[in-house]
């Protein structure tokens, strides 16, 4: 027991043999690739609040699987690839469409979900199903989630992959594409379906209503280091993937200097993609601080006298 | 040249609507009696020109004046309520390869994740499935792209953090990659600096002199353009009168396109497009065309 104690002062004794962490592990770095590859879209199309409704919309499907006993994955994917299909319909570009979306379907289905966290509290006399969907609780999942995960998880980045080009340039201008014969509404809708997978995979991780920092945080951490889409890309699956192990193992440690009672592994996720953003600002900032001294002594254009 | 006859100048009439179908067989775009309407409107009344093979063309109107639902309509994204519109020889349709284009003022922000080589590559294939593999002939395409618009100095920055004129240099590049023969700008001059404007039309002129493409772009203020365009189709309320600059900027010719009296006033080679004196006086406060707007 001593022994495995010094065995590393980082890792607390048991997180590398310990099953739950292990599936941990995997769902959060599934969860995590996924996010950052359809979070730099989402950022670059200036579609977070599209990600944000799904998760709202997200908690009452995973409330409602909750209620008829079925893994939480389950209800999220469901309710959000509905929800997705819906806002496309309802053409989430538009202004209007934007407002009657928050007004009619968020507010419709959080009031859903107040109702089946409700019926959940009841039925299992605990209110262990208002926190694991709300805020997720990645220690307690069922042993068959990572197969669920992967498989949801590679459709999602091939999806990303096949729309990669025609996505870019309907995210420079629609118009563009449009005229370059891109499909551009199929792209669209692809592209949400995508976003509602992630959404999906990101609430199983660190639940329902934290779901879009998983998908927003590392992308926009990426979009403050990179210049091109795909370094972003990589850059946010790696932020995410890295928050999610490091926020697993804070957590697990947490039960021993906490005595017992550990962190919530959302909140520590959670956390430790703030930390990352608010150092890539730091570094943005004195990357772009070098770059104005050294344009300085660039010739400039004339002076208005020399045009004259 | 391709224009020979003005429908506004030529017959003193009336007809003024009622375009006469001009350009060659050879000409590059034809448009001929095209009218849109949007939503139960009439934007487009039976206009008709054509641009032929090294052209510069202006597209000049005020604000709604229908400048951009034509470009989209030769675009084959709207499609017109009469009329035929001829790219090339061929019927226009969506993804005609013979067209570049350069939409109106792109929004990036200065954080987004694409360099301005990467924007022109996407011009090239921006429209296939998948992602592309490095490649040293789409590379060197690109390069050569960027050079021609001048662009190689910023090629590595994100295109959001370009200004103005850059972003125009860049677009114009990632249009013209595809080896377009007919190349449409919408609004490219707006929000640029004097000299800017002055640099992305001369990059223009060059470019449809040497390549033999023809240049169709949308401007407000078509005095920028007065340089080097060799024909103007000027848009009113919907309808146009086309020609030579010195037959349609004229007081007679757009006073009748207007449907009131209108003054051409040169200064300084400069045009300017007011309210007639007489119409004026009957009628200040209307939405006259104001100077600046002509």
């Amino acid at each position: 027991m001593l022994g495995a104690a010094s065995w590393s002062p980082l890792f607390e004794p048991g997180f590398f043999s310990s099953e739950p962490v292990h599936v941990a592990l995997v769902v959060g770095a599934i969860a995590a690739i996924v996010s950052g590859t359809v979070g730099v879209f989402t950022v670059i199309r200036g579609q977070s609040f599209a990600g944000h409704a799904l998760s709202d919309i997200g908690t009452a499907g995973g409330s409602a699987a909750f209620l008829v006993g079925a893994s939480t994955i389950y209800g999220f994917v469901a309710f959000n690839v509905v929800a997705a299909a819906v806002m496309e319909l309802i053409g989430l570009r538009k202004p209007r469409g934007r407002d009657l979306a928050t007004g009619i379907v968020l507010g419709a289905s959080l009031g859903l979900a107040a109702l089946f966290l409700y019926e959940d509290t009841i039925s299992s006399s605990t209110t262990g199903a208002t926190v694991n969907v709300l805020f997720g609780s990645i220690f307690t999942l069922p042993s068959g989630i990572t197969t669920v995960m992967t498989v949801l998880g590679v459709a999602s980045v091939a999806l990303i992959v096949v729309l990669y080009r025609p996505l870019l340039l309907s995210s420079v201008s629609y118009d563009l594409a449009a005229a370059r014969g891109v499909p551009v509404r199929l792209v669209g809708g692809g592209y949400l379906l995508a976003l509602a997978l992630a959404v999906s995979m990101s609430a199983v991780t660190i639940g329902a209503i934290l779901s879009t920092a998983l998908l927003i945080g590392p992308a926009a951490v990426a979009l403050r280091l990179a210049t091109r889409t795909g370094v972003a890309i990589l850059i946010a699956a790696a932020v995410g993937v890295f928050a999610c192990w490091a926020g697993t193992l804070i957590a697990y440690d947490s039960t021993v200097w906490a005595g017992g009672n550990g962190w919530p592994v959302s909140f520590c996720i959670v956390a430790v993609i703030f930390v990352f953003y608010f150092a890539s600002g730091i570094v943005s900032r004195l990357r772009t601080d070098r770059r104005r001294v050294a344009t300085r002594d660039r010739p400039k254009a004339p002076t208005p006298v020399e045009v004259a | 040249m391709i224009v020979e006859t003005d429908p506004v100048s030529s017959t003193g009439g009336p007809p003024l609507a009622h375009g006469t179908a001009v350009g060659g067989p050879d000409a590059l775009l034809r448009v001929e009696d095209v009218s849109v309407s949007l939503g139960g409107r009439l934007i487009l009344d039976r206009v008709s020109f054509s641009v032929g093979a090294g052209e510069f063309c202006g597209l000049i109107g005020s604000n709604g004046a229908g400048k951009t639902t034509l470009l989209r309509a030769i675009l084959g994204l709207i499609a017109p309520a009469a009329g035929r519109i001829v790219v090339a020889g061929g019927a226009r349709s969506r993804r005609n390869p013979q067209i570049g284009y350069v939409p109106q003022k792109i929004a990036l922000e200065p954080d987004m994740p694409l360099r301005a080589r990467d924007l022109v590559g996407l011009g090239l294939d921006g429209h296939r499935f998948g992602i592309s593999g490095p490649s040293a002939k789409r590379r060197l395409a690109v390069d050569e792209m960027l050079d021609a618009v001048g662009a190689t100095p910023f090629a590595e920055a994100r295109v959001g953090s370009l200004s103005g004129g850059e972003q125009q240099r860049v677009m114009i590049a990632q249009a013209l990659i595809s080896r377009p023969k007919l190349l449409l700008l919408d609004e490219p001059l707006a929000n640029l600096d004097i000299r800017s404007a002055a640099e992305v039309v001369e990059l223009l002129a060059r470019i449809a002199g040497e390549q033999r493409i023809a240049i169709l772009l949308s401007a407000h203020d078509m005095n920028p353009l007065l340089p080097v365009m060799d024909h103007v189709v000027y848009l009113a309320d919907g309808r146009a009168a086309s020609g030579t600059t010195d037959q349609v900027v004229r007081t007679d010719t757009l006073s009748r396109l207007y449907g009131h009296s209108v003054e051409v006033i040169h200064v300084q080679g400069r045009v300017l497009v007011v309210a007639g004196a007489e119409h004026q006086a009957h009628h200040a406060g209307d939405d006259d065309p104001s100077p600046w707007k002509a």
